[in-house]
Parts: C-alpha cells; structure tokens; sequence
C-alpha cells in the first residue's frame, strides 16, 4: 500500500502549501497521494494542519500553492458542494432544526432524487448504523454516541466515493469510542469508500488505518502502515509520538552496515540500528520502547546501570521508571509474572536490549 | 424498582415530597428575596401608575361627585323623554353648589366632551343660578335656551356615569349614547381606527426594513473575528450615544426639499430642481427616520443568535452537494429565526408606541397613536381619553404576542 504513485493516487496533493496570513506557512509543501478504498488517518497534535489539509480538500480552504486532485482531476476551482465529498464534522452538524429522517433526506433532496427514493436510500442508511427507531426524533434528543452514528450514516447516504471525517469520536467516553472505531472500520470495509480521516488519538490511529501520516507543524513527518510506524519510526518526533517511548541522547561514533556505534556519554558505548541519524561525529537521539527492555544483564546485548526511581502497579504489568544514563524517565514494563525478579525503589540494577531494538534517528 | 403506590420517605420518615418541598421553600425564599427590592420598584413606579392611568380609561366619577343631585333624577330616565321641573330643580341646585365650590368648569368640561359648547351653557348659567327661583324649570329656560334642549340633558346623562365604555368607544370610532347604546361614529369622524390601523402599518414597514438592512450587517458581524466585529458593533450602537432630539433632528437637515439627500438627487439627475422629493413631514420621514433609529435594536438579537450558530452547520449542507442559496434558506436562515422572532418583536413594540420622532418629522400622515395619546394627555387634557388609547394599544400589542407566541412560540427567542 505504502507505493501508491501519482499517477493513479485516487487523491492527490501535488506540492500544496497554505497559509492564513500571508506570513506563516500552516502547510509545508504536501506531497500525499491516497488510493481508492484507502483508510488513511492524519495524525498528529493540536495545531499541526491536520483540518485544515481537510477543508482544501473539501473545498472549505483554498491551497495557497500547488494542485489537489480527485481522481486525477484538479478541484482547486470546484465549489465544495459539486465535489461530491461526505463528511463527518467534529461536533457532528447534524442540523437541530430538522429530525434525523430529514437530515439524512437532505443531501439526496438537493439531488433532486424522488421521495420514494429517498425514503429506501434513508432507511438503508440508517440500517446501517443500526438507528432506523430513531428517525423520527431530532439531533437534540439523540446521545452523543447515537449522532456520531447520524453523522455517519448522513455522510454515507448519498454514496460518496470519499468521505473526510475530522476527529468524529472526539467527543466520546473511551468505551463508546472503541466501539465506534470498529463501527467505522467496518462500515469501511464493507462499502469500500475511500476515508481521510483525522485524529489526534494515536490508538486510534493504529487501529482503524491503512496507512497513518504523521503530521508535525504542517509537514508530514512519516507516512506509513500502523505496524511500521511502530516498529520503524523514521524520526524522532515519530517514536516519541507514537506509543510510549524512552529517549537517549548520544553522539555517533561510527556507522557500518547501517549499524551505528554511539557514545553516550561518560565512556558508555552502545550499537544502534543507524536509521536516521548523521555522520560519524553527529548528535543522535536513540529510541528504544519499553517493552523491548529487559532487567538484569543479557549476554547478546549492551547493559548499562540503572537506578529504580518510581514503581507502578498495574495488573498485569509493573510500570518501573528508572534512572538510565542521565535520563530519569526511562521505563520498563516488567511483566507481572511468577518467574520475574520483584525490584524495589532506590536499587541498582542492570538494563540491557538488543541492538535491533534500538534505533538511531536524528537528534 | 420501588412500588409507586407507597410514598417514598426520607431518612427521618418524612415523605420524600414534603422532604423536597421543604427544601426547596428555603432556595424559592431566597430567590424571592433577591428580586424583592426590584418587584417593590416596578410594582411602585411602574405597575401601579400604568393601571391607575387606565383605569380611567373606564372610570369616570367626575360628574357624578359633583352634581349628585342630578345624577341622581336622571339615572332611572331614558334620556328621551323631556327634563321634568324635578331635574330642573336638583340641577339649579347642583349648579348653585358647584359655583360656589369652584368646580364648575370641571363639569363644564366634562359636559363639553359629549356635546360640544355645553361648557359656556354650564359656566355662564352657574354664575346665575343663585338668583333663580321656582319653577326651575322655566327660570333656567329663560337664563339659557339651550336648557330646553334634549342633547344637552343626554350629554348630562351620558357624564353622569361613573363606569363608562364611552371612552374606549371613542378611541375605536364608536359612540355611547344616553341610553346605553353604542352606535358607529359619524363616517367624517371616524378618526382613530385609521390612524391605529396606519400606526400598525408603519411598524410593520419599519420592523420589515430593520430585518432586511440588518440581517446581513448581522451576518457580517457574526462572521468577523471578535476584533473587527466589536469595532463595527461600536459603530451600530454609535447612534445610541446620541441624543434622540439630536439625530431626528439631522434627519431633518438630511431630508427636507432643500437637504443634503435632494440636493444629490437633483446632482445626479434623478429628479429636477423644480420637483425634489417631499421626504419629510410626511409618511416617508416617518419611516426613514425610525427605522434609522431602531435598526440596533434588530441587529443586536440578530447579532447575539447569528453568533452561535457554528459555520460547521453551513459546511455541512455545502458538503452534502447544497448550493450556497439551499444551504442558507433550508439551514442557515432556519437557525436564526430566534434572533428575527426576538428583534422583529422589540422593534414592533418600541415603533408602535413610538411619538417624537414622528412628531417632529412626521407632518399630517406621519402622526402615529402616540401622537394622538400625547395630544389628549398635554394639549386636549382629556385624561381619560388618552387612558383608553393606551389600554386599546396594551390590548392589541398583547394580541400580537399572544398570536405571535401561538405561531412562532415565545420561548423560540432569544435576546442575548
Ligand atoms: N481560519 C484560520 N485563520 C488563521 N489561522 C488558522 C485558521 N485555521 C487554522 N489556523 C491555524 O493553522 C494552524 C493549523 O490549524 P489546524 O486547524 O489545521 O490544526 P489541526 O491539526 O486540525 O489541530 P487540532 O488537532 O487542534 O484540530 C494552527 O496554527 C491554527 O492556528
Ligand atoms: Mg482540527
């Protein structure tokens, strides 16, 4: 999936930049080209562009720069409402003034489609998110789960081959938004739409997506599968953000056969995958995941000292914050398990990972 | 589930309703208290002069206090029959008494409103009623001949009530007579109904033209950041800052035949120097200058609803393939009705009840109800008059908003 060219992106953005006021650039310079039935997620924090990527491609926006294409036809000239896009807003827009029937029936009314055929279009839609009960009630008298599920099917009725959703489950306790995920995942799968959706929910992301694209202060910092983005994140920003992550700081002593001596620092010398990071002689940051840590010296792998500073129970798994060449926030998650050495806070102990799960990006 | 034929109780046995009651009464208390200095203000100052003001609308116990004698022979007449020597006596009698008290020219008055010219009859014959002697009726005869006539002793009779619809008749182009009845006024002078029915019109016309030039100023401003929109909402309120007097005034400057606006016409070729418009001191002043003057009391209602009403809602319809015109009549405009519904009602009410400014730049067919109530209150002094106007405006401006409540619904408005 992650080889979609140009040429058959089912929506391209070709080089687009945007700004507000003429003096910041909100978007850098985006080069994305999403396939057909793709589910692909914008990702990341509060301010980096994420909706406004989606209202150029709604037509809300205009690109400053560059060309958006819909199926390889440019749009930047076509009013959002001949672009045929659904969209599932934030805060729903479900109209208050209208029942959940006539909200659905909206879209295919200003289509001119006969009341018969709206009738079986809006029924079948609100099949599908299982509220046909509640068509006759207004927005208001719906719960916030039950409008997402409105919104849903109001952006599906009239058949789009594209559907944007701006962080549609934003407003939603843990448990519905889990459920809603699936929902959406599936209802994807099923219909075969293409979706952009954006979050600034990273778990969210890893679940529902084909591919994820990280943004960070407008530009796309990794674009790539779940898995991927996990296990191979390209950059700092991208392992920091994604999952939980400890960080070192080092400096790159030598690279070969893209495996990166560093020096930490005081003597200490450590092997990493050279992933990202500069030449010989370069700042690197060094990320390894909690989970890939272990406690006590392991013969195929680098140990460093490590003092205990805080321990978290939490069922299943002990949450052990340590003191780990200068950084007080490395974590390790020890397994809760009969065989498993129990640590106490204030003890000194060894740490140790393979080579493999430590990545060198750049500083 | 408890069952719902056993009362709930409290902890201490109480029943859970009283329990609540009881806690409530302290909360209900309270919140009283903090309005009472402002309901014992309103109900001072405000409610109790409005209804004794239109009670005399109604109630009219002048004449009947002060010739007692003669209300009390006419009351079981028909006002048809001719005045027996019986009436003649207790009105020489009361006529005497009121002389003598000083307060003749308040019956002469009150007389005069039934038929015109009675005053001079009641005044002049009471200045020589002291001296007559029986037969009344022939001694009074011969002071004034008038006395003789049956017109004049109807108006006595149509005075002497103390509860009178004759007022509220009037004010709707009616006319009590002496016994009882109420008949249409003359067609030359049915005045009133016209002129209520013009007030209603010209509040119509100006209520209309405030929604149409401020609903989009409303829309801009509510579109705006909160910068340029609080410095545009200055300059809608700007006119607040000065005074009335002043900005009808600059109307004037503005409209009148030899005015800056004529004097642009007649520059542009629209009309020549001969035939510049009349603009003031007429219908068309009326209309301009107070739909100037209430046009913030529009755009603020709008302005404050159009604010909440979130752009995602308009995105929305666009997205779903509706044209700008769809999006705004079956989405937007829906939404902002609350704001039409509550600056359409405050403009209406404040123009119905509206005088100076169509006073000063309405001419003859400018003048409002108002006008006409001022008048009956400061010029004509007729009190009870200008009380029953009023009460017949009270009435149709609450069975607008009665009407308006049934069709719009009154908790469909929103002020701020
Ligand atoms: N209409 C606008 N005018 C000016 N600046 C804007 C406008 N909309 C967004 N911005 C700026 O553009 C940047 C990106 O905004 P955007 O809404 O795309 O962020 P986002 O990634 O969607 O964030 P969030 O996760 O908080 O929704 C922000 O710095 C924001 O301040
Ligand atoms: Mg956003």
């Amino acid at each position: 999936m992650s080889t979609i060219s140009k040429e058959d992106g089912f929506v391209v953005f070709d080089h687009v930049q945007k700004s507000y006021d003429g003096e910041v650039l909100v978007v850098k310079d985006l080069n994305l080209y999403i396939g057909k039935g793709e589910f692909l997620t914008m990702l990341g924090p509060s301010g980096s562009g994420k909706t406004t990527c989606l209202m150029m491609l709604a037509g809300f926006e205009t690109a400053t720069y560059g060309d958006i294409l819909l199926d390889g036809k440019p749009i930047n000239h076509i009013p959002p409402h001949k672009r045929g896009i659904g969209m599932v807003f934030q805060n729903y827009a479900l109209f208050p003034h209208m029942t959940v029937g006539e909200n659905l029936s909206f879209p295919l009314e200003v289509r001119g489609q006969s009341k018969s055929e709206r009738e079986a279009n809006v029924i079948r839609a609100l099949d599908m998110v299982q509220m046909v009960d509640f068509i006759n009630r207004r927005p208001a008298q719906l719960s916030g789960g039950q409008q997402q599920r409105i919104a849903l099917a109001r952006s599906l009725v009239f058949e789009p081959e594209l559907v944007l959703m701006d962080e549609p489950l934003g407003a939603l306790d843990k448990q519905l938004r889990e459920h809603m995920q699936y929902e959406i995942k599936h209802l994807h799968d099923r219909l075969g739409v293409t979706v952009v959706y954006v979050t600034h929910d990273q778990s969210e992301a890893l679940t529902m997506s084909d591919r994820v694209a990280v943004f960070e202060d407008g530009v796309i910092q990794q674009l790539a599968s779940p898995s991927d983005l996990y296990e191979r994140p390209e950059n700092a920003f991208v392992a920091q953000f994604i999952g939980e992550n400890n960080t070192l700081k080092g400096t790159v002593k030598s690279v070969k056969d893209g495996v990166a001596t560093v020096d930490y620092g005081s003597g200490h010398l450590g092997e990493a995958m050279a992933i990202n990071c500069g030449e010989a002689g370069t700042a690197a940051t060094l990320s390894v995941r909690p989970e890939r840590v272990d406690i006590g010296a392991k013969s195929n792998a680098q140990a460093v000292d490590a003092k205990v500073l805080e321990l978290i129970y939490l069922g299943d798994h002990i949450r052990c914050r340590m003191s780990v060449l200068g950084n007080d926030d490395f974590v390790v998650k020890v397994a809760n398990a009969s065989g498993q050495k129990h640590l106490k806070v204030g003890e000194t102990t060894k740490v140790s990972w393979a080579k493999e799960d430590c990545r060198a990006l750049d500083a | 589930m408890s069952d719902i034929s056993v009362p709930l109780v409290a902890a201490d046995g109480t029943p859970l309703r009283k329990k609540l009651a009881q806690a409530m009464f302290k909360s209900r208390m309270r919140a009283f208290g903090l309005v009472l200095p402002l309901l014992a203000f309103i109900i001072v100052a405000f409610i109790i002069p409005i209804i004794s003001l239109l009670w005399q609308g109604v109630h009219d116990p002048r004449f009947a206090s002060l010739m007692p004698r003669t209300t009390e022979v006419l009351k079981p007449g028909d006002g048809k029959s001719e005045p027996t020597e019986k009436m003649f006596k207790a009105l020489v009698a009361d006529l005497v008494a009121t002389k003598k008290d000083r307060t003749i020219g308040q019956v002469a008055t009150r007389v005069n409103r039934e038929l015109a010219g009675a005053r001079s009859l009641f005044t002049s014959s009471a200045r020589k009623a002291k001296k007559l002697e029986a037969p009344f009726k022939q001694s009074l005869i011969g002071v004034n001949k008038k006395w003789a006539r049956l017109d004049v002793w109807q108006g006595m009779k149509t005075s002497s009530r103390v509860f009178t619809p004759g007022y509220l008749a009037k004010a709707l182009d009616f006319k009590l007579l002496a016994d009882g009845s109420i008949v249409r006024e003359d067609k030359s002078r049915r005045i009133y109904v016209m002129l209520l029915l013009r007030t209603m019109k010209i509040s119509l016309i100006v209520t209309l033209s405030t929604l149409v030039l401020g609903y989009p100023i409303a829309y801009l401003l509510s579109t705006l950041s909160v910068r340029t929109s609080n410095l545009l909402l200055i300059l809608v309120l700007l006119p607040f800052w000065t005074s009335l007097l002043v900005r009808t005034t600059a109307w004037i400057a503005m409209l009148q035949a030899q005015g800056v606006m004529n004097d642009l016409f007649v520059l542009f070729g629209l009309t020549s120097d001969g035939e510049r418009f009349s603009l003031i001191y007429n219908q068309t002043g009326t209309l301009i200058a107070m739909t100037h003057i209430l046009l913030p009391f529009m755009i603020l209602p709008l302005y404050s609803v159009m604010k909440t009403i979130p752009p995602s809602y308009v995105r929305a319809a666009k997205s779903m393939g509706a044209t700008n015109a769809t999006a705004f009549r079956r989405v937007y405009f829906p939404q902002s009705i609350p704001g039409i519904g509550a600056g359409a009602i405050l403009v209406f009410i404040l123009a119905i009840g509206y005088y100076i400014t169509p006073a000063l730049v309405g001419g003859q067919d400018g003048q409002m109800i108002s006008n006409l109530i001022d008048f009956h209150m400061r010029k004509s002094l007729n009190w009870n008059f200008a009380a029953a106007l009023g009460l017949v405006l009270l009435v149709i401006v609450m069975f607008l908003f009665w009407i308006y409540d049934r069709v719009i619904g009154i908790d469909n408005m929103k002020l701020g």
